[in-house]
This record gives structure tokens, C-alpha cells and sequence, in this order.
């Protein structure tokens, strides 16, 4: 499935994230992530992002995450909330 | 210094003239003005100017405020650093390897420690004086930059081979009242301005509205009564930060319930603390630093809000200091781990982003030193199995209070079987572990080179750990 539009959710609050997605011409799901934890915990944020996407079937879509140290269910669900606003 | 001699000087270069200050020297300053302190950055510039290399600053703080300094690490003009606490870009810098030496980080007391016992050999200290007489006399509670006192500057004026006092507001002799005495000052220096008020004091300090760290609080407060410490001529000290204060306003309650009157409260001393005084809640504050416009205010008029010297504060080989008369003592952490040993030097990044201040003194002297933190900050655990920096060593810690549970440490068995006999949630501290990683997952730990950025001293003099550079 292909998003549509540009969306975003989430804040940038502490202990949350912010997710912006946007459809790309690639077909390939690309993720930018900024992170006040990356060192700490960078991988394991990525790959929520990406089995979220996976997860529901998205192809073609850049996601732009800032995150203030979110735990992983706030993650993927930001990221789920933010792909429906794009469908 | 000759009847008829005078002690004020034209200016700061007539100062550095008189002073023969050269390459190599020690250089210090007091961290009263914080972070809108002129001082350290004029002097360190106009020493610059003049070509002078290899200058160690010993500085009781350093603050964001400080960023000038960075340049002189770069340009080799400053080459060492002696503090009790770094914050901001000099810290960064310094974790980045900027510094040619390693820093040597001490606690309050140690300072003043390592200062008296000639272990840190001070050539000029340089005073911030919120108000100087034309003879040396200097107080901090008059003038535009008033700070209120200057007990972190006591050590450095006395044993000092040369102090300079730098003020914004001269004026004729005698000042009054007298904080610094002129026997320990040779030369006195005006300038237009030696610090920014709105960085020196903050308008309020506010109790936290988190609700977590309010949960924090209260049940700090419940283990404080069930210590049984509560009683007339307890003793108290916390920090400025919001949890801290809303352990004092859980404290003030109880106090209140009871009917109980403290000897003292001490330390840095905010609004909060001053209120308590005038509440009756305390016969008296023994005051090192005012962190706000009402502790200033309350030093200047109260005489029961007393003046401590860095010294009288937390120096471990004096004849007794005021921590040795402490019985609750609330405390930070960064991380704290299964050792109970705290750091509260580096971050979770392992950059330099504070350091002991007063936390190590007062750790060990107090009969209850309870640390209040919550279990994750931004998804980062604070209970490891290591510290990256130990400031505060194990031993001297008692108990942990976190928003789900309260770990007492093993070596203090009295207050185990005091608290358990409470409603109060006790878990070990491996427990309260396991349940923040179940939450957060397990962070990777952080690399670091093997070069030593840094060397942490215990208050004794002691290395008690090391800084390494950051990869």
C-alpha cells in the first residue's frame, strides 16, 4: 500500500517522538532519525519504525522521526497513527 | 601593608602589573555569580591579551557562562582546570580531549580541603565582590550584582599567595557588613560591571508540578518519618532542584503535624529554606551559597540565617564541619547503581555535565542521605551496574527513592528493619533495575577512548575515578 499525503504525530515533548511521513517516488521506505538516546538505543528505535511499516504493508514512504526518548509502543504507535493520516 | 599604603588599583592591568602574574600560574575564582559571572572571563581575556600562557584555573563552578574559556584551551592560554562543577560548552570541550591537562574535579568541601592544605596552591584569586571598600573589605549582599554570601570564596581569599577583589559597587571604608575581611586582600579593582543579575539569582524557585516526581516526594517524606530522624533539633539539607523542594514541602507538612523544631537547615539556601525559618520551622539556615532574590534577602536581615564557609561546610579535615551535623540529606542522581554509588558527574552520553559540588560532603556526613530520582529519564535506566563516574561513593548513600519502589542499601540494616516493618514498597535495588529494563529495554553502553579527559577526587583528595574522552 502507498501513502498519499504528508502526515505527522507526536510531539516533541519529553518521552515521546515525532513522526513525519511522506510519500516518495523510490517505492523504498526511507527513515532520517534524530534521537537524544541514539547512542543508547538507536538500532532498536529504527527497527520498530521499520516493522511498523512493514507491518502494515507501506511502501514508498520517507519517515522523519525526532525522538525525545519515547518507549517502544509510543514509537509505533506514532508511527501507525501518522501513516493513516497519509493514506 | 604600611599605614599611609592604599589598596585600590587604576585598573586591571595596573592589577596584573603589581602582581607579576606569568606563564604557569594558578589563577582563582568563586562561583557565586554563576551563571552570570563577568569576572572570570574578563581576567582570563585580559591575560590573554597580555601573552600569558599555561594559567590553571581553579574555579569553584564553572558555567555556560564560561564558554570564552574554550578558546583559551584551544590557544594553549589555559592548559588546566580545577572545579567543583563544570557545565556547559567548557565541559564539552574538555570531554572532547580540548583541555591539555586532565581536569581535576573536587567536591565543596574538598576544595577548600585541598586550598588549606596547600595541595591546591593558589598564586592570585580573583574576587567577584558584590560590594568591596576601598580597604578590601567585601560583602555580597549589597550592590547590583548582589549574590548573598560568598562562602565559596573564603578558602581562595585566605590562602591565596595575592587576592584581588573585584567589584561593581566601591564603596568608602568601612563597608558593612563584612563577609571578606581586608587582612586576607592586597589590591581592590573597580570595574562597570562584575556580573549579569538576571544569571546570578533566579526570580523563584518552584516546587515541581510532575506528578511523578510529586509521588517521588511524598514517599521520600514517608521514609524521612518512618527514619524516626523527625524530632526537635533535626537537621536538613536538598538541593534547588524541583524534586528536592518537594521533598522539603513533604518535610514542612510533617515538621508541622508533629510540632517540630529543626536545629538547621544548610547549604545552598533557596526561598523555600527562608520560609521554613520564618515558619519556625528551623532556629536556624547555615547559608554557603543563596540561590534566590528572598535567600539573599533574608541573609542581609536575619540574623538566624547564618553565614558557613566551603570550609565549615564540607571540608573533612577541619575540627568538625556542619555535615558532620547533618541527619537527612536529599540528593540527585544521573545513574546510580547497584553499588549505590552515584554519578552526577557525566551524563548518559558520558560528557562532563556537572560534577559534586556539595553532593559527596554531604553524602557522607549526614545520618540519612536518601537519593530521589525517577527510574527512566528519556528511556535511559538511571539504576546500571556501573556508574560511568563514581562522584558519591556507595557507602554513603542509604537509600534510593524512585516513583515504583524504595531501596534501602544492605549496609544500613537498621534502617531496613525500620522501613520494613512500614506499608512502604521496599524492593532491592537489582529489583528496581530489572523493572526499569523491562520497560525501556537494555540501552548500549556508551564507548569511550582510553584517554583521561578528566580525574574525579573524592573530599579527601583521593582519586575516586577518572573521565575518559568520548568516542
Amino acid at each position: 500500500m502507498r501513502i498519499t499525503k504528508i502526515a505527522k504525530a507526536g510531539t516533541l515533548e519529553s518521552n515521546d517522538i515525532l513522526i513525519m511521513v511522506m510519500p516518495n517516488e523510490s517505492g523504498n521506505v526511507e527513515l532520517e532519525l534524530e534521537s537524544i538516546v541514539r547512542q543508547q538505543f538507536g538500532e532498536v528505535i529504527e527497527q520498530v519504525i521499520l516493522h511498523k511499516v512493514k507491518e502494515m504493508g507501506i511502501e514508498g514512504i520517507t519517515i522523519k522521526a525526532q525522538d525525545k526518548g519515547a518507549l517502544d509502543y509510543t514509537i509505533g504507535a506514532r508511527v501507525e497513527t501518522a501513516i493513516k493520516r497519509a493514506i | 601593608m604600611n599605614p599611609g599604603d592604599q589598596k585600590i588599583l587604576g585598573s586591571l592591568d595596573e592589577a596584573f602589573d603589581r602582581l607579576g602574574i606569568s606563564d604557569g600560574m594558578t589563577i582563582s575564582f568563586h562561583h557565586h555569580l554563576r551563571n552570570g559571572d563577568y569576572v572570570l572571563n574578563m581576567v582570563v581575556e585580559a591575560l590573554a591579551k597580555r601573552g600569558i600562557k599555561d594559567l590553571i584555573i581553579a574555579a569553584s563552578s564553572i558555567f555556560p557562562v564560561h564558554t570564552p574559556l574554550v578558546k583559551h584551551m584551544q590557544s594553549g592560554v589555559v592548559t588546566g582546570i580545577v572545579a567543583n562543577y563544570i557545565s556547559g560548552p567548557v565541559a564539552e570541550a574538555i570531554s572532547r580531549g580540548e583541555l591539555k591537562k586532565p581536569a581535576i574535579m573536587q567536591t565543596h568541601g574538598g576544595r577548600a580541603r585541598a586550598i588549606e592544605s596547600g595541595d591546591l596552591h593558589i598564586d592570585v584569586a580573583f574576587i567577584a565582590a558584590p560590594t568591596a571598600d576601598t580597604y578590601g573589605n567585601i560583602n555580597g549582599v549589597y550592590g547590583k550584582s548582589a549574590c548573598g554570601t560568598l562562602g565559596y570564596a573564603v578558602a581562595d581569599a585566605e590562602y591565596a599567595d595575592k587576592t584581588v577583589a573585584i567589584t561593581d559597587n566601591l564603596v568608602s571604608f568601612p563597608a558593612c557588613p563584612i563577609e571578606i575581611s581586608q587582612v586576607f586582600v592586597d589590591y581592590v579593582v573597580q570595574v562597570d560591571s562584575v556580573g549579569d543579575p538576571k544569571g546570578i539569582v533566579s526570580g523563584t524557585t518552584k516546587i515541581t508540578k510532575d506528578p511523578v516526581a510529586l509521588i517521588i516526594a511524598k514517599r521520600a517524606g514517608e521514609v524521612i518519618k518512618a527514619s524516626g530522624l523527625v524530632k526537635n533539633g533535626m537537621s536538613f539539607q536538598t538541593g534547588a532542584g524541583g524534586t528536592s523542594l518537594a521533598v522539603a514541602a513533604e518535610l514542612k507538612e510533617i515538621m508541622k503535624r508533629d510540632g517540630v523544631v529543626g536545629s538547621f537547615a544548610s547549604g545552598g539556601i533557596t526561598g523555600y529554606l527562608v520560609e521554613m525559618l520564618e515558619e519556625g520551622l528551623f532556629r536556624t539556615l547555615l547559608d554557603v551559597q543563596c540561590f534566590d532574590l528572598v535567600a539573599i534577602e533574608s541573609y542581609r536581615n536575619n540574623a538566624r540565617h547564618q553565614f558557613m564557609s566551603a570550609s565549615m561546610y564540607g571540608n573533612p579535615h577541619t575540627k568538625g564541619a556542619v555535615v558532620n551535623n547533618l541527619d537527612i540529606m536529599i540528593l540527585g542522581a544521573t545513574e546510580i547503581d547497584t553499588e549505590y554509588n552515584v554519578n552526577v558527574t557525566t551524563g548518559s552520553d558520558g560528557v562532563i555535565m556537572g560534577g559534586s559540588g556539595g553532593h559527596s560532603d554531604t553524602a557522607a556526613g549526614s545520618k540519612l542521605a536518601i537519593v530521589v530520582t525517577q527510574l527512566l529519564k528519556a528511556r535511559l535506566p538511571i539504576i546500571k551496574d556501573k556508574v560511568m563516574t563514581i562522584t558519591t561513593p556507595g557507602e554513603s548513600v542509604d537509600v534510593l527513592v524512585t516513583e515504583r519502589g524504595i531501596a534501602v542499601n544492605p549496609r544500613r540494616v537498621d534502617l531496613i528493619e525500620i522501613l520494613s516493618k512500614t506499608k512502604l514498597k521496599l524492593m532491592t535495588i537489582e529489583e528496581l533495575k530489572t523493572l526499569a529494563e523491562n520497560i525501556s529495554g537494555l540501552p548500549k553502553a556508551i564507548k569511550t577512548s582510553e584517554h583521561i579527559v578528566a580525574v574525579v577526587e573524592y573530599r579527601d583528595g583521593s582519586v575516586i575515578d577518572v573521565v575518559r574522552q568520548c568516542l
